[in-house]
């Protein structure tokens, strides 16, 4: 019991407190942002055809429309959620509990080396636990095709612990429609849906480390506390 | 005069689990435990929100409900209801998808030959 109540409080550490806030609208809310991230990528989809796109973000039918539409393959998985599966927590050797890495990587991302041409992060590294961060980035490279983009968003300083996680949907060529992401745990489809929670900001040196081997990394600031990156394998 | 023909539904119930290969020519509805391969070339398959598939579907249509691992393979069209969970890569001309289900994997709109692809919707 003392077990599972610690397993418990470790993935809890991940959602967002509650206890202040107003009752959450049955719906979430969407609000929209101008992304010039996007922008480029849709130059891409827009003059190339039969891409192969991977979406690390909670299923959206508007991603998947908007590049099947284009003629594109669209391929889906909210790493994010996988993540907070209870079954990877282990103890380490100085019993502390940590998410099993291999584990993560073997059991998702299993996808054929050099296979995508896109790959959309969104704020994926900024709400993921801290020891899946650099082995996902690295599993991505291994996934992307050569001269292959891959785009995240990361918070700037400016952005408080509180920052909600949003899941991004893309509405236009450079405009994305944010929805407040709320989830129950993976395993207890019953348990109360939270919001994950900011678990680090990154400055540009730890972003530059985080895609060293990439090929190339381009800044995109924005206005609100959001900085996005285009990496090309 | 012969009496109009009415098209038959087969029924996987809640309790009913099947391991093996299922193929037919009539709308199969399961909210069982199915595992293996289904294959209803000219049939529809709806998993229901109790449904739990684990195989790979040849069909018409498909409609999930509920839960689907394994690939689906449809000449007419996919929808994923707002309850669907998939796992697996979906190819069909048309494909749905409802907010709030959850997929991971591929989806690829592909024709049939001598047909012009749908687009997707949701």
């Amino acid at each position: 019991m003392a077990d599972m109540a610690s397993v418990a409080d470790n993935v809890m550490r991940f959602f967002r407190s509650s206890s202040n806030q107003t009752a959450a609208p049955a719906v979430p809310q969407k609000r929209t942002r101008r992304s010039s991230g996007m922008a480029e990528i849709s130059q891409l989809l827009n003059t190339r055809e039969g891409l192969c796109v991977l979406d690390l973000g909670p299923t959206s039918a508007s991603n998947i429309r908007y590049f099947i539409d284009k003629g594109h393959k669209n391929y889906s998985e909210d790493l994010l959620y996988s993540s907070l599966d209870p079954a990877l927590r282990i103890k380490d050797n100085e019993g502390n509990s940590v998410v099993d890495s291999k584990t993560f990587i073997a059991e998702n991302l299993v996808y054929e080396n050099c296979q995508f041409d896109v790959v959309l992060c969104w704020n994926l590294p900024d709400y993921m636990e801290e020891s899946l961060v650099k082995p996902t980035i690295d599993r991505l490279w291994s996934v992307m095709k050569p001269g292959g983009v891959l785009l995240a968003f990361f918070h700037t300083r400016d952005a408080g612990p509180d920052s909600i996680c949003y899941r991004y949907h893309v509405s236009d060529s450079d405009i994305l429609q944010m929805q407040e992401v709320k989830f129950a745990l993976p395993g207890h489809p019953d348990s109360e849906k939270q919001s994950p929670r900011l678990q680090r900001v990154f400055n540009n040196r730890h972003i530059e480390n985080l895609f060293h081997d990439y090929a190339s990394i381009k800044f995109f600031l924005a206005r609100d506390a959001i900085r996005e990156v285009l990496v090309v394998r | 005069m012969n009496a109009p023909l009415t098209k038959e539904l087969a029924n996987i119930g809640k309790s009913i689990v099947v391991k093996g290969e299922l193929s037919g020519s009539e709308d199969l509805y399961v909210e069982g435990t199915v595992e293996g391969k289904i294959e209803l070339r000219n049939g529809n398959l709806t998993v229901g929100p109790y449904g739990n598939v684990k195989a790979d579907v040849i069909a018409k249509a498909v409609v999930v409900q509920g839960k689907l691992n394994g690939t689906i393979n449809a000449s007419e069209r996919v929808e994923l209801q707002k309850s669907a969970v998939m796992s697996g890569d979906v190819t069909s001309p048309h494909v749905a998808i409802e907010e709030g289900a959850s997929l991971h994997g591929k989806v690829d709109v592909q024709s049939p030959p001598g047909k012009t692809a749908g687009p997707a919707s949701s």
